[in-house]
């Protein structure tokens, strides 16, 4: 194989390549047993799965580590993701065995500290959202929304009005938004936003009619800016005998300082992964809860935390008495409780007093970074933003260069993007997050990089469009790969989707 | 507090950079509709220590599967984790990087992710698979809207011996109706039953296999019958190991396949996180949910990876998307990777051959007390024994031992009187001699 590293930055091949069928790295006993009792189905297959001794592994994984960018090693201003640091306390407490080496349908007379956990996370996210119920089943952010509307579906059918169909969405709304309302056989209808990067009250209005279900509403919403209309858009929802389901994935902006509760949502997701920092893993596990106002309360999902006198117990079945009213079960077991782990130890680190202060600082400084490139970027909107701050390709414009040579041009010089072409509501969007775990000379820095190549621009786009050249690889064709779908490794050739 | 880099200073100057006064002056647009800055009845900061005390505590108080005799399985199983997957996965690079949205930056987890995707397919048998689902359960639910897809049906009839708690996450996410829904809940798998119900309104058939009862079956004439009715055959394994001693779900013609991965790499974790294995034929790929890696080039003709096929996913598609998946489970993914590489082939089979052995070890044990009778003709690491006794009445006298001995059916399934003494019970690699001795001297004094 020909030598191709550079340095530090070393070539790897796929494990199919470079592995052995008869290589391991786990040393076990041989079984001795002489017949089987598989039965019809029992087959000595040929699988194909190469392995690697343990140095060998080792390499290979940190070899491939090498090749990505990562929140400890920088900024990581994804607009909408809340990259913030990742404790390792919270690492070391969800491997304790007494909450990971413990089976989801033990006796529940043996596992009273995890059901506790559980109780104790849930009264921190009722108490922080001012919410009267959780489910902590969901998934991810995704399942929550799923779980939030699939308990208004349910609401909408107790009262015996199926007729009522219809979702409206803001077009600024996460794509989850309208795929998750779809997926549950809703009419998705958007809805504009205004020339201030709100909700356009008057459009969501004309809208609404007897069919009318539910409206999905981030707050604040993707543009970085809080609905300032949310309690005359919630009165409204409920007048016309709909409910309000909040998109919490931008919950950062307010924890600790204001209580979606008082909004008049009735239901919201909070993304562990983001508010609470449990590690994204290069996309996923998350974990999604999701706050219930009292009038979907009971239509939760299976199972149901409840303790009598002494001990706590779970409500599994949705025969079940207590849970009668419930839209059924989202998940086999109890959720995400390697995460629930990390999200309670990352609370009480911070206690109430210090997670006030993550909201002021996550706001404070993206609106440091909004008011600093002002003058040379082209923010979208006006005046302040919450979290994360919101520019268009406006200082772009005769240069050439496009939202995506910039953000290409900002990872050679160490940094990931901010989110690029999101929301769909600004033109050639460029949405900032730096999140409060950031030290200023940390964002002073991050200001430094964007205004010179904000400046550059101007000397032509070739500079941008070659970006980047100092990564392992370089911009790749997505064209190609999804014309021509290789999918897996094959032995002799690739294969190709019919 | 230990986690806020900002100073007093810093956020005064900041402050006075952004032109503002306070920092209630940047939220003053909502403190005029809304009280900010609420009490909270939440205690406040704590340091690392006291932390680290009040988790350990509650931890203290769980039986775990270290230090007891512990017997459970039903989706989730004990199995030994080599130490260099939990150090590998802990790598900054990997836990604390997002979806791999930049390729240019992120082609560690790209790489194993098609790595990943070609060892489940070779695994399940099947062309294709995609980056992980959350879990079995809801790979299994994905698995049926997509047949429903696919198919353009939307009767969905279920095996009576899949997961209870499975079959309840399929009716829930797929939106199943209830006269669209079989399901019945008893012992054996009923292949007549089956054939029965199938017919032009059936998007699919959902086998469990080895089965929630721990029984394995040969379905090659179910997919061909399901098949020959222009449906789908959808096979769910939670046991991922038993696929290194029986055919592949692939091999018995199986359509899709959802399984269960949390048996490599991952902890049981009180039933989560874990991962889902999505697989399927090529013809099916435009349907299929969640993220998909596939190979490239760049622009000086170099090999690498890019997550692909996006015009599926909700963040292209919105309201048209194949699902509202967005997260999947990469970390879990990763684990599980790391311990099929270190498994290899041979490793692979060595285990899964080491947990049926631990199964016929302690299915001798067991049936030398008279009162326990095995249901099952076949099993592969798990079995249902009927018990004199009820199922949940035993399992608590003999937690109250130190020895987690199986799952009550009827905590799974409660309405079902003839199921009431059973338990299913599950022996893997972890289970020593020792273990199997002091389950069968404690069911003999709570019996």
């Amino acid at each position: 194989m020909k030598n191709s590293n550079k340095g530090l930055n070393h070539d790897e091949p796929i494990l199919f390549e470079i592995g052995g069928m008869d290589k391991s790295g786990v040393d076990l006993n041989e079984p001795t047993f002489k017949e089987n009792f598989i039965g019809e189905c029992f087959e000595d297959r040929e699988i194909g799965l190469p392995g690697l001794s343990e140095p060998e592994s080792i390499r290979h994984y940190v070899r491939l580590s090498r090749k990505n960018y990562s929140i400890d090693a920088g900024l990581y201003p994804l607009g909408s993701c809340t990259m913030k640091h990742n404790p390792r306390l919270n690492e070391k407490l969800a491997r304790l065995k007494g909450f990971s080496e413990i089976h989801p349908l033990q006796p529940l007379s043996t596992c009273q500290g995890a059901l506790e956990l559980i109780d104790e996370i849930s009264t921190w996210l009722k108490e922080l959202t001012g919410m009267q119920a959780v489910t902590m089943t969901p998934k991810a952010g995704a399942q929550g929304e799923l779980c939030g509307m699939l308990a208004i579906k349910k609401a909408i059918e107790a009262r015996n009005e199926c007729h009522r169909t219809k979702v409206l969405v803001p077009d600024s709304a996460h794509g989850t938004n309208p795929a998750t309302a779809a997926f549950l056989g809703f009419d998705v209808v958007t809805i504009k936003s205004d020339k201030n990067g709100r909700l356009n009250f008057d459009d969501f209005k004309e809208n609404v009619d007897k069919n009318f279900a539910a409206a999905m509403i981030t707050n604040p919403n993707t543009c970085g800016l809080f609905e300032d209309d949310i309690i005359e858009i919630a009165n409204y929802i409920h007048d016309a005998g709909g409910y309000l389901y909040c998109d919490g994935a931008n919950f950062n902006a307010l924890v600790g300082k204001v209580r979606p509760g008082d909004l008049g949502i009735d239901a919201m997701h909070i993304n562990l992964h983001k508010t609470f920092s449990t590690p994204h893993g290069g996309g996923g596990p998350g974990s999604g809860p999701v706050v219930f106002s009292d009038i979907l309360k009971d239509f939760s999902p299976a199972p149901l935390l409840k303790k009598d006198e002494e001990n706590y117990y779970l409500v599994e079945n949705h025969n079940d008495k207590d849970i009668d009213k419930s839209f059924g079960r989202l998940c086999v077991f109890h959720g995400q409780m390697g995460m629930f782990v990390r999200a309670l130890s990352y609370m009480m680190s911070h206690g109430s007093n210090g997670l006030r202060q993550v909201s002021e600082d996550a706001v404070l400084n993206a609106n440091y970074i909004k008011s600093s490139l002002e003058d040379i970027l082209t923010p979208a909107y006006e005046g302040y933003c919450m979290h994360e701050v919101l520019f268009n390709d406006d200082f772009l414009s005769g240069t050439g260069v496009e939202t995506i040579d910039f953000a290409k041009a900002l990872i050679d010089k160490g940094y990931h993007p901010m989110t690029i072409y999101f929301p769909l509501v600004v033109h050639g969007a460029l949405l900032v997050e730096p999140t409060e775990t950031e030290s200023k000379n940390s964002i002073d820095q991050f200001i430094e990089t964007i205004r010179e190549l904000a400046s550059k621009t101007q000397d032509g786009e070739d500079y941008f469009k070659k970006a980047p050249i100092y990564t392992p690889i370089r911009r790749l064709d997505e064209t190609k790969a999804a014309r021509n779908p290789v999918l897996r490794w094959q032995k002799n050739d690739v294969i190709a989707a019919e | 507090m230990r986690y806020l880099p900002l100073t007093k200073n810093n956020r005064e100057e900041m402050l006075s950079t952004i032109g503002a006064n306070n920092i209630d002056e940047l939220f003053s647009n909502i403190a005029e509709k809304v009280s900010i800055n609420p009490k909270f009845d939440l205690p406040n900061h704590k340091t690392e220590m006291e932390v680290e005390k009040h988790l350990s505590l509650l931890s203290d108080k769980n039986l775990h599967a270290d230090n007891s005799h512990f017997f459970l399985g039903g989706g989730s199983y004990k199995h030994h984790i080599p130490a260099s997957v939990d150090h590998i996965i802990q790598r900054s690079e990997f836990l604390t990087s997002y979806t791999p949205y930049q390729p240019e930056i992120s082609q560690g987890t790209l790489q194993y992710l098609y790595e990943f995707q070609t060892q489940v397919s070779l695994l399940t048998g099947m062309d294709i698979s995609n980056a992980s689902m959350y879990d079995g359960s809801t790979a299994a639910a994905e698995a049926v809207s997509m047949a429903k897809r696919i198919t353009k049906r939307n009767q969905v009839i279920l095996s009576n011996t899949i997961h209870p708690h499975y079959a309840d996450v399929i009716k829930t996410i797929s939106g199943i109706k209830d006269s669209e829904f079989f399901y019945g809940r008893n012992f054996s798998i009923d292949i007549d039953y089956l054939l029965n119900e199938v017919d032009e309104n059936t998007a699919c058939v959902v086998v469990q296999n080895p089965d929630f009862f721990g029984s394995c079956y040969d379905l090659s004439s179910l997919a061909e019958f399901v098949q020959s009715k222009g449906a789908l055959l959808i096979v769910v394994v939670t046991e991922v190991l038993s696929l290194g001693m029986m055919k592949s779900p692939g091999a018995m013609g199986a359509d899709i396949v959802a399984c269960e991965g949390q048996s490599l790499g991952n902890p049981m974790n009180f039933g989560g996180p874990y991962v889902g294995l999505l697989s399927t034929k090529n013809k099916y790929l435009r349907q299929i949910p969640g993220r998909i890696v596939g190979e490239s080039e760049d622009v000086d003709g170099k090999k690498g990876f890019v997550l692909t096929l996006s015009a599926r996913e909700q963040h292209i598609r919105r309201e048209k998307a194949t699902s509202n998946i967005c997260t999947n489970s990469g970390l879990c993914s990763l684990a599980f990777t790391i311990h099929l590489t270190l498994l290899g082939e041979k490793g692979f089979k060595n285990l899964s051959r080491l947990n049926h052995e631990s199964a016929l070890n302690l299915k001798e044990k067991i049936l030398k007390i008279p009162e326990f009778k095995l249901l099952n003709k076949s099993f592969f690491n798990e079995f249902t024994i009927e018990l004199p006794i009820k199922g949940e009445v035993f399992v608590d006298r003999m937690a109250e031992k130190g020895v987690l001995a199986g799952i009550p059916v009827s905590r799974l399934i409660n309405n079902n009187k003839e199921l009431d003494n059973f338990i299913v019970v599950a022996s893997t690699e972890t289970n020593t001699e020792d273990d199997m001795n002091s389950y069968i001297e404690a069911a003999k004094e709570v019996l």
